[in-house]
């Protein structure tokens, strides 16, 4: 097996999990926010790097009937992902904002703290 | 020499990616997730996908990008706590990842003509969206006709995720106003 194969998948991963430990082990919001955006463009990578055919160009109709068009399917769909994804950080961000307004802080641990002392 | 480049871009953003988890400026790390994006439109334009590359540089490496900073603006620039390297995270991260990368042991390989992706529905929209919808462009085909109503669930989500914006931020800090 040809490690060249193979390599955009495992870079995708690589790239997943840094995202993912960066959500799940940083107290900083904004950090966690990153890490998801991170793990959202692996995403992208892992569904274009599928769509990709050798010797192919971009899935736009030429007069040449020879011509070898990659898969227009994934980008579709990523193209729809990337705008939904926007969506989904520009909501997180605000939620950051409202929570630095209500407790004048965006780390988990010290928004933990003052809920303890709350309640 | 386009896999060469390909190596590359994809290098250079593991690269920023981990750069950009790292710094404690978080403007810093804004910026660097902004680079991040930008490389990985370029390597989406070497791979064919000329309307994904559009998309992300515009919305990904732009709006993602202003909209950190303007959180920033709000809050603060620093994070605070030192990251030290925590045990569980840790673990389960390196689990899931092993766990991944056996599953894409059985994957067809990169650019591999017979994948099965290549050969259900993707010939049909090549060889007949040209007559069908009469477009040039197959992805705006395929986005705007075929799978329309994808594109209006997309549009739902949009809508959505303004409606919370805007309830988030504006509705409330009026009311507060009043009060005051």
């Amino acid at each position: 097996m040809n490690w060249i194969d193979h390599y955009n998948y495992w870079i995708v991963i690589f790239l997943m999990m840094l995202g993912f430990y960066a959500i799940i082990a940083s107290d900083n919001l904004v950090k966690k926010i990153i890490g998801l955006n991170i793990f959202q463009t692996s995403v992208f990578v892992l569904f274009i790097s599928m769509g990709k055919v050798p010797g192919g160009v971009a899935p736009i109709l030429r007069d040449d009937p020879t011509v070898l068009y990659s898969n227009p399917l994934p980008h579709v769909l990523i193209l729809t992902a990337i705008v939904v994804g926007v969506a989904t950080t520009a909501l997180a961000l605000a939620l950051v904002v409202r929570i630095h307004e209500a407790y004048g802080s965006i780390e988990e641990d010290e928004i933990h703290e003052q809920d303890q002392l709350a309640g | 020499m386009s896999t060469l480049i390909d190596l590359i871009l994809l290098t250079l953003m593991a690269i920023t990616a981990i750069a950009a988890l790292q710094l404690k400026d978080l403007f810093g790390a804004v910026m660097l997730t902004g680079i991040y994006s930008l490389l990985s439109a370029l390597w989406f334009l070497i791979l064919d996908a000329a309307d994904v590359s559009f998309t992300e540089a515009a919305v990904g490496a732009g709006i993602s990008t202003v909209l950190m900073l303007g959180t920033l603006a709000l809050t603060q620039r620093n994070e605070k706590s030192p990251s030290h390297p925590r045990i569980l995270p840790l673990f389960v991260v390196t689990i899931t990842g092993a766990i991944l990368v056996y599953g894409t042991l059985d994957m067809p390989a990169f650019a591999d003509p017979q994948a099965p992706i290549h050969t259900h529905v993707a010939p049909h929209y090549i060889e007949k969206s040209g007559e069908e919808i009469g477009i040039p462009n197959i992805v705006t085909s395929v986005l705007a006709s075929y799978r329309g109503y994808d594109t209006l669930g997309e549009t739902t989500v949009i809508f959505t995720a303004c409606i919370g914006v805007l309830l988030l931020l504006g509705i409330g800090r009026r009311r507060e106003d009043d009060e005051s």
